[in-house]
């Protein structure tokens, strides 16, 4: 009951300003009460567009239902007469009472109270159609607030989309739609934004993309080595990784959009790993093996200029910098025992353990807010058995979200603050998942071989 | 055919002899002829062998060979036509050598005939029968020292989440660094990867930097006994590379080791 009250108040630390309405979740149980109500109807196309249309509207109530932000109303409860665009409503007009009645409601087609009234009983509905035009998918999207007395007073999105006139057309339409939407409920849109990770699909480890749906996954390194540890700079324009290099761990740096190798220097050493951007692009962090130990070091975005930040006989990797702050970095070290995450200021300052000592930490990741963080943790499971954990760094009291019987690692944080995407292990194969920040609504985005260390990277602009 | 018609006539004559004799009644039978002189017995003295024989040399070199091995014998004679050696090897001239293989110690002896007494000389060679083992291959092809290494350096194993080299480690470092060293002496191009691996607890970058870790202690340890750090390189691979993926104690501890390989 407590992790539950607790939960809902880091989620609505996580994803900010989502209730417009002013409703406040804590103090509340049911995580869905206090939730805007919204219908969406199936959207229909005309002529050639009603082909993806299934696309489309399962698309559409993913992304909306997904963002845990929301409550879905249920189709059952819709009227029959449908809204198509805003002309279709058609206000009653009260007609005079026979024989001494009272005047009654005349109803000359759909109108608002049809939604804002019982059953349906819904705040926000989503409708519009699709069209074709000029060989193009149009999509005419509209968010109305019911409760409003009138059409116009009502509306909140009415926008065009375009797509191409196929699945993935109608797939895009859809998503862009449903950013729009989740944006007026204080949401940062995913639309556009993109999960790097590793995959071992080709029979060597490389460094993949897809959209945070699943689709359209593409291979974006070809080093026929082992590369992996990929991290995205905030901008969306460069990815880092490392890769095995004639017997040397070795960081690249890539363009994300011509695929291109930038120029990047490495020390001399034998391990040099775990890369991470700072938010303002100047910098990487990376571990590197220097004096005989991992430790963790600071180097210009080209890699010159490099400074070794901590100097412990322990191994020191995953260097983590807060996206906000840009000063404090998350880490993983072993220099109390076990691997443990600690904090320190990108100076190398103020180093400070923030977990308890229990189990092997692993994995820190950064909310996009900068005050809650996500990590994977063995604590109460065997050693290798980890599971994602979220904290918010004000309290440092961990909550577990996930807990089934394989393993689940390397949590990263949604450009919006409310996802997650982890990769989970069953048996001998590890593929990638997403979540909400309470552990809900977990979907798998890949199923060709082994998928792992996700990273949500932001929309390039 | 000559002989034959003088047998022929004189069968012809003795028969007339006989048919005459049968006829004239009384002839008288021929004396045995006598017998030849006895031959002159030979005397120290006797002037028909002015020159004596003499075997001015006869040697063997080497004078002891391993089995299947040469040796070459070498005479000179003088005041002889008739000398031969035994063993098989018969007539030869006053002067020579000969090529011999004798598969255990052997006398050759030298005998020499002529005018005089015969002279004998002989030489004996030593044929030593406990040769040593063969090399494991044919003489002329060179074992690769990767695969030398692959096949006598043993693996070192750690604990878990540690890098320290335990007692068994010492133990069996010991014995690698002599076969490195032996290795390196015998290739001067050769390097050595020290390879450092994990097993699949604990997170991929934290195994990462422990498997770096454990190849610099295997490397240190080797470079205490003497081998040469320059031809020592460290690597990771963390849990890249198990050598099994069993979820047990026993498959942990195989995957957490040092291995030594052949530098790329």
């Amino acid at each position: 009951m407590k992790i539950k009250l607790i939960l809902a108040s880091l989620i609505a630390l996580a994803v900010g300003a989502i209730f417009v309405s002013g409703q406040d979740v804590r103090g509340t149980i049911d995580k869905n009460q206090g939730k805007p109500r919204i219908a969406v109807i199936d959207f229909r196309g005309a002529g050639d567009a009603q082909k993806f249309m299934t696309a489309f509207n399962t698309t559409l109530w993913d992304e909306l239902s997904n963002s845990g932000v929301l409550q879905m109303v249920g189709k059952s409860f819709y009227p029959l007469d449908i809204p198509q665009q805003p002309q279709d409503f058609k206000a009653p007009t009260l007609a005079p009472g026979r024989r001494g009645e009272p005047a009654r409601t005349q109803k000359n087609g759909p109108w608002l109270t049809d939604w804002s009234g019982p059953p349906t009983n819904t705040t926000y509905l989503v409708f519009g159609y699709t069209a074709v035009q000029d060989g193009r998918l149009l999509l005419r999207g509209y968010l109305f607030n019911v409760t409003q007395p009138d059409v116009s007073n009502a509306q909140l999105i009415g926008k065009l989309y375009f797509g191409s006139l196929d699945d993935e057309g109608s797939k895009k339409v859809a998503r862009e739609f449903a950013g729009d939407i989740l944006q007026q409920f204080g949401q940062k849109s995913l639309a556009g934004s993109k999960i790097y990770f590793v995959s071992d699909r080709t029979g060597n480890k490389e460094i993949w993309s897809m959209d945070y749906d699943g689709s359209n996954q593409k291979q974006m390194t070809n080093y026929r080595s082992i590369s992996k540890q990929p991290v995205v700079s905030a901008d969306g324009r460069m990815f880092a990784f490392n890769t095995l290099v004639k017997d040397t761990w070795q960081i690249m740096v890539h363009s994300a959009e011509t695929g291109k190798k930038l120029p990047f220097y490495n020390p001399v050493s034998s391990t040099i790993e775990t890369p991470d951007f700072t938010p303002d692009e100047k910098h990487v962090l990376y571990s590197a093996s220097l004096n005989g130990y991992v430790n963790i070091c600071i180097a210009d975005i080209n890699g010159g200029n490099m400074t070794q930040l901590t100097h412990v006989k322990s191994q020191e990797v995953s260097p983590k910098v807060n996206p906000k702050t840009g000063r404090d970095v998350l880490f993983i070290s072993g220099r109390s025992g076990v691997e443990q995450l600690w904090h320190m200021n990108i100076d190398g300052s103020d180093v400070e353990r923030i977990s308890n000592g229990e189990g092997y930490v692993a994995n820190p990741a950064w909310n996009p807010n900068g005050q809650l963080i996500a990590f994977a943790w063995t604590r109460g499971f065997e050693p290798g058995a980890y599971n994602i954990f979220i904290m918010d760094m004000a309290d440092k009291k961990p909550n577990q979200l996930t807990s089934n019987s394989g393993k689940n690692e390397n949590p990263w944080w949604a450009p919006d603050g409310a996802h997650l995407v982890y990769q989970s292990t069953h048996g001998r194969s590890t593929q990638i998942y997403t979540m909400l920040a309470d552990g809900t609504h977990s979907q798998q985005l890949t199923t060709h071989g082994n998928n792992t260390q996700p990273v949500w990277a932001n929309a390039i602009n | 055919m000559r002989n034959l018609s003088r047998t022929l006539s004189a069968a012809v004559f003795a028969a007339v002899l006989i048919s005459a004799a049968g006829c004239k009644k009384k002839v008288p039978i021929p004396s045995t002829p006598p017998p030849p002189a006895p031959a002159a017995a030979p005397t120290d003295n006797t002037p028909a062998a002015p020159l004596s024989v003499r075997i001015n040399s006869f040697t063997g070199e080497p004078r002891s060979i391993e089995r299947g091995q040469a040796a070459t014998l070498r005479w000179s004679v003088g005041n002889s036509t008739d000398i031969s050696i035994d063993q098989g090897l018969g007539a030869v001239a006053a002067n020579g050598s000969r090529q011999v293989f004798p598969s255990q110690t052997t006398t050759y002896t030298l005998t020499a005939k002529g005018g005089g007494n015969p002279d004998t000389r002989s030489v004996t060679i030593e044929v030593s029968s406990s040769v040593p083992p063969p090399p494991a291959r044919t003489t002329g092809e060179v074992i690769p020292s990767g695969e030398i290494l692959g096949r006598e350096a043993q693996d070192v194993y750690f604990d878990y989440d540690k890098n320290d080299i335990r007692a068994d480690g010492r133990d069996t470092l010991t014995k690698d660094a002599d076969v490195i060293k032996r290795i390196l002496a015998a290739d001067p191009t050769f390097t050595i990867v020290v390879e450092g691996h994990c097993d699949e607890r604990g997170s991929e970058e934290y195994n990462l930097a422990l498997g770096d870790r454990r190849a610099l202690a295997v490397k240190e340890f080797l470079v205490q006994l003497g081998v040469p750090g320059d031809r020592l390189k460290t690597i990771s691979f963390g849990k890249e590379r198990p050598v099994c993926t069993d979820e047990n104690e026993a498959c942990y501890q195989r995957n957490r080791r040092g291995h030594l390989a052949p530098a790329q």
